[in-house]
């Protein structure tokens, strides 16, 4: 009575058995098309245990498409995603949360009414295991585990300093904090994996800087292996360790910035050669 | 009577007293992870002691300068305990300070080693390492973002009590001989060693011994007659005398418990949690409290505004007769006990002031309204005047006697005097011993016969309540030898909610006179709701009307000054409205937004002139920087308005005759 199906997937990050570096998440010959639309066509590349993985690419590249494949939002026409040794095509955001894929989106998407805590609170429920009579009841084992959930959302707030804001519904934040929130929520489900959409987006140079502050503390400190979005090149070359280029659907470059930044295909595709 | 029975003379002799005395009751508390987390006095000694105990083993030694930067933490504090109790001296350094201060301020002191709050402070001080060549090894509260660092001599404050701990495990006469130490130092050791803000040059270190901060801590504890039972929160700069007095010193000599914010920006919440008993805040804390209030109840249901309305009225007009004890009519006395129960309880209870027993502000004037109106809701909210050199406390005012434009009599045991030229001295308990490695400086700040020069003007008001006019070097003298204090002119126009910022001259003319600049908000407000149209903060400031309406202020202003035989003479004969604000950009103010009277002067010269020769008008061109740098003219005919002034006393007329 006590585990959701599938709970069997959850562990915290470190204890997933995959060594720092070792591959974490395999795409292969993805495509995806809306009707006659392709959004990606053919795309390959992996992401590694513990790095930060950059997908960039400029307007309609289908960067949010490939991160809502990898998410399980999408399901797409051909290829395999192995994830933690487990192939799979067709599947449910929900079980890729099981999995140990968290996500932040592009526009904010946080419970406006709720405080900065219950947000955050929110990203264990996929962790709590008692079931909901439990948790009405709260009491005796959903008590001691809530207290215990409290305690990982705390050691959050507290990485991510948003003390003061702690009670504070989150509608009444300004953007750069709720972009914190938001992502002190996908934190909180301690994932493998996690995918920012554009986590600069909208943001002044100081929140960009504290924000990559913080991506890079949650690499570092946390272990935690990032997969982001972004439209700043800055941002991008200065956080991450490998960059994957799309553009029209597909792949143009892979690798370290530095050579990536070289590339004449990303210069053109940035630039605007006519194709 | 026995020795046992003697007060302790140093700080960590009453660490030992507390733990026995009230062992069992908090000492310190800190909100970490979003719970209080508490202390006893036992638990505190026994952290100081493996810290302390852990700080000998790296090599600290009797007389050893130790820096502790960073906010209010548990930890910092036990740190200036630990150092204090091997003979060390704390030396207790702004953390926000920056990197080029800080250097100074620790090469000066010569610290052999660095109490520090997290990666930030470590950062700062590894910037000019090599300027530190005392130093021996930094430990750290937070390990945050330190994994990478080298850790030669680098160390996390919980290892350091580990080392502690080891210590004493192997030789188990190590606590002992610790408190020993502590039983056996000298109250002629310098307790702690505090570095003056800078704002008037380099920093310097004022030294105070142990018996003589400890003697006036007990003095003001019993003036407050501050108990075990007493909690504060301590969330002003630790390197501040007053946060080092207010809350190390007095919590040490009365057992009381201190409390730590979470952080910076939740002080305002945190406090609202405890509702301490004591509290100290700077008059723009409590100005910032009552604009937030009033704003809130703008933004309130019709019928909670009446009530507030209503209630504050009612306390308006008794309630500092309550608070203070005097005959009250029943039927006040009902009506303020209905406010209390809807109006001032919620209130104070949000502000997290509902358990103050004893509220003090000092640092700058205190507008007499601001004062009354926390005082009126039951705020016990006093004046106290004092300084670094006096380990605080100068003068502070009793229960009852309270006012808000003077700072009270000398408080317990200090002697004051006012010099033949106006400046206000003292001899206290607390009394600094020397500027560390200044001896010069000390000699310039010392009389011959042993008193403090503070370098402020002021005099004894009949009630033997001092008044603190303003900095002694700005006092000058009118023409006709009067007294013309321009700051405490300024002030008392600043008061009114339309002047916001006044400059007065006087000094070697015949009258004084003021330049005002009126507030764009209270005043454009006031124009919105009369349907006066203006196109620019000059036409407003220009405005027959708003003459008007300041003209009345300064009438208002001289009439009280005139009840003033100090100040009667410098009443206001002439003022202008400035067609400009002043502005940090074109120097006006400094960028602590305070006036540059003598720049101003310099700058709007024919302005000057023109309040001494009569005219009625004035044009001016003044040049402008804007904020992208580019340089502009402000062009303006300036109107002159005379002001009438009051009473018998009229020495300038005299000496014009």
């Amino acid at each position: 009575m006590n585990a959701h199906p599938g709970n069997d997937l959850i562990v915290a990050p470190d204890d997933d058995g995959i060594a720092k570096g070792a591959l974490l998440m395999d795409v292969k010959n993805v495509s995806l098309a809306f009707g006659g639309v392709k959004a990606i066509t053919d795309i390959s590349f992996d992401v590694r245990k513990g790095e930060i993985r950059a997908i960039i690419g400029p307007n309609g590249a289908g960067k949010t498409s490939m991160l809502n494949v990898i998410n399980g939002f999408y399901t797409p026409q051909t290829g395999t995603i192995t994830f933690r040794g487990h192939a799979r095509r067709a599947m449910k955001p929900h079980h890729a949360v099981r999995q140990g894929i968290a996500r932040t989106f592009q526009n904010v998407a946080l419970f406006k009414g709720m405080s900065t805590l219950d947000n955050i609170m929110a990203g264990r429920s996929v962790l709590m295991k008692r079931n909901i009579v439990w948790q009405m009841l709260w009491h005796g084992p959903a008590l001691a585990e809530e207290i215990e959930h409290r305690e990982k959302v705390e050691e959050i707030i507290d990485f991510l300093e948003i003390e003061h804001i702690r009670h504070t519904p989150v509608g009444k934040l300004p953007y750069g904090l709720q972009k914190r929130v938001e992502l002190g929520r996908a934190l909180a489900m301690e994932p493998s994996l996690l995918l920012l959409d554009e986590p600069m987006a909208g943001m002044n140079l100081e929140e960009k800087e504290d924000m990559s502050r913080f991506i890079l503390d949650v690499n570092q400190q946390r272990g935690t292996t990032i997969a982001l979005i972004e439209h700043d090149m800055g941002v991008v070359m200065d956080l991450s360790d490998r960059v994957v280029v799309l553009d029209y659907g597909k792949k143009i470059a892979d690798g370290p910035p530095d050579q990536v930044k070289a590339d004449q295909a990303v210069i053109d595709a940035y630039l605007g050669v006519s194709h | 009577m026995a020795e046992a029975h003697a007060l302790p003379d140093t700080f960590p002799k009453y660490l030992l007293r507390n733990a026995e005395l009230f062992g069992s009751q908090w000492a310190m508390r800190h909100k970490d992870r979003g719970i209080w987390q508490s202390w006893t006095w036992s638990q505190q000694q026994g952290e100081i002691r493996d810290f302390a105990i852990g700080l000998a083993e790296l090599g600290c030694r009797h007389g050893d300068k130790v820096a502790i930067i960073g906010a209010n933490r548990p930890r910092l504090y036990w740190a200036v305990c630990a150092v204090q109790s091997l003979g060390g001296i704390p030396v207790p350094v702004y953390a926000d300070a920056v990197a080029e201060e800080l250097s100074y301020v620790l090469s000066h002191a010569g610290v052999r080693f660095a109490v520090v709050q997290d990666q930030e402070q470590v950062d700062k001080l590894g910037s000019f390492a090599d300027k530190l060549t005392d130093l021996v090894a930094m430990i750290y509260d937070e390990p945050r973002g330190l994994a990478d660092y080298d850790l030669s001599a680098l160390h996390d404050f919980a290892d350091v009590q580990k080392m502690g701990r080891s210590a004493q495990e192997e030789d188990a006469g190590r606590a002992k001989a610790w408190e020993d130490g502590i039983r056996s130092a000298s109250g002629d050791d310098i307790s702690i060693m505090l570095y003056t803000s800078g704002t008037t040059g380099r920093s310097k270190g004022v030294m105070l011994k142990a018996k003589n901060a400890v003697k006036a801590a007990q003095d003001t504890v019993a003036f407050d007659r501050l108990t075990e039972k007493d909690s504060v929160l301590a969330y002003l700069p630790l390197a501040w005398v007053g946060d080092h007095y207010l809350n190390y010193a007095q919590g040490y000599v009365s057992g009381f418990t201190m409390a730590c914010p979470e952080s910076g920006q939740t002080v305002a919440q945190d406090l609202r949690e405890l509702a301490p008993t004591f509290y100290f805040a700077p008059p723009r804390v409590f100005e910032g409290l009552l604009t937030s209030v009033t704003i809130r109840m703008e933004d309130a249901s019709r019928l909670k505004r009446w009530l507030y309305r209503y209630f504050i009225e009612v306390a308006r007009k008794h309630g500092e007769a309550i608070l203070e004890g005097r005959n009250v009519p029943l039927g006040a006395r009902l009506s303020y006990a209905f406010g209390n129960l809807f109006i001032y309880g919620p209130l104070k209870n949000v502000l997290g002031l509902s358990n103050i027993r004893v509220a003090y502000t000092a640092g700058e004037a205190i507008g007499s309204d601001l004062f009354s109106y926390f005082r009126s809701l039951g705020v016990n909210l006093k004046q106290l005047y004092g300084q670094t050199e006096a380990f605080l406390y100068v003068t502070c005012q009793k229960d009852g006697e309270v006012r808000s434009d003077t700072v009270g009599p000398p408080a317990p045991n200090v002697d004051i005097r006012i010099s033949d030229d106006g400046e206000v001295q003292f001899r206290s308990p607390g009394m600094f011993s020397g500027y560390y490695l200044e001896d010069e400086k000390t000699a310039e700040t010392m009389t011959p016969d042993g008193y403090v020069k503070t370098g402020d003007a002021g005099f004894f008001d009949t009630d033997g309540q001092l008044k603190i006019i303003d900095r002694a070097k700005d006092v000058g003298k009118l023409a006709s030898g009067a007294l013309f204090a321009p700051k405490y002119l300024e002030n008392m126009l600043k008061f009114f909610p339309n002047i916001k910022e006044a400059v007065a001259y006087g000094d070697g003319h015949e009258h004084a006179a003021a330049f005002i600049n009126i507030d764009l908000q209270a005043v454009g407000n006031w124009a919105e709701r009369n349907n006066i149209a203006y196109a620019s903060y000059q036409e407003l400031a220009g405005h027959p009307l708003v003459y008007e309406m300041i003209a009345a202020n300064v009438e208002e202003t001289n009439r009280r000054l005139s009840k003033e035989p100090m100040m009667a003479a410098a009443q206001i004969r002439r003022f202008l409205i400035l067609h400009k604000e002043l502005d940090a950009d074109d120097g006006e103010l400094t960028r602590t937004q305070k006036v540059r009277r003598s720049y101003v002067a310099e700058r709007y010269a024919p302005l000057i002139e023109a309040l001494y020769d009569g005219s009625s008008e004035k044009f001016v061109e003044t040049e402008v920087t804007y904020e992208d740098g580019r340089k502009g003219k402000i062009r303006a005919t300036v109107k002159i308005a005379d002001a009438p002034v009051f009473g018998a006393a009229d020495p300038v007329r005299e000496a014009a005759e």
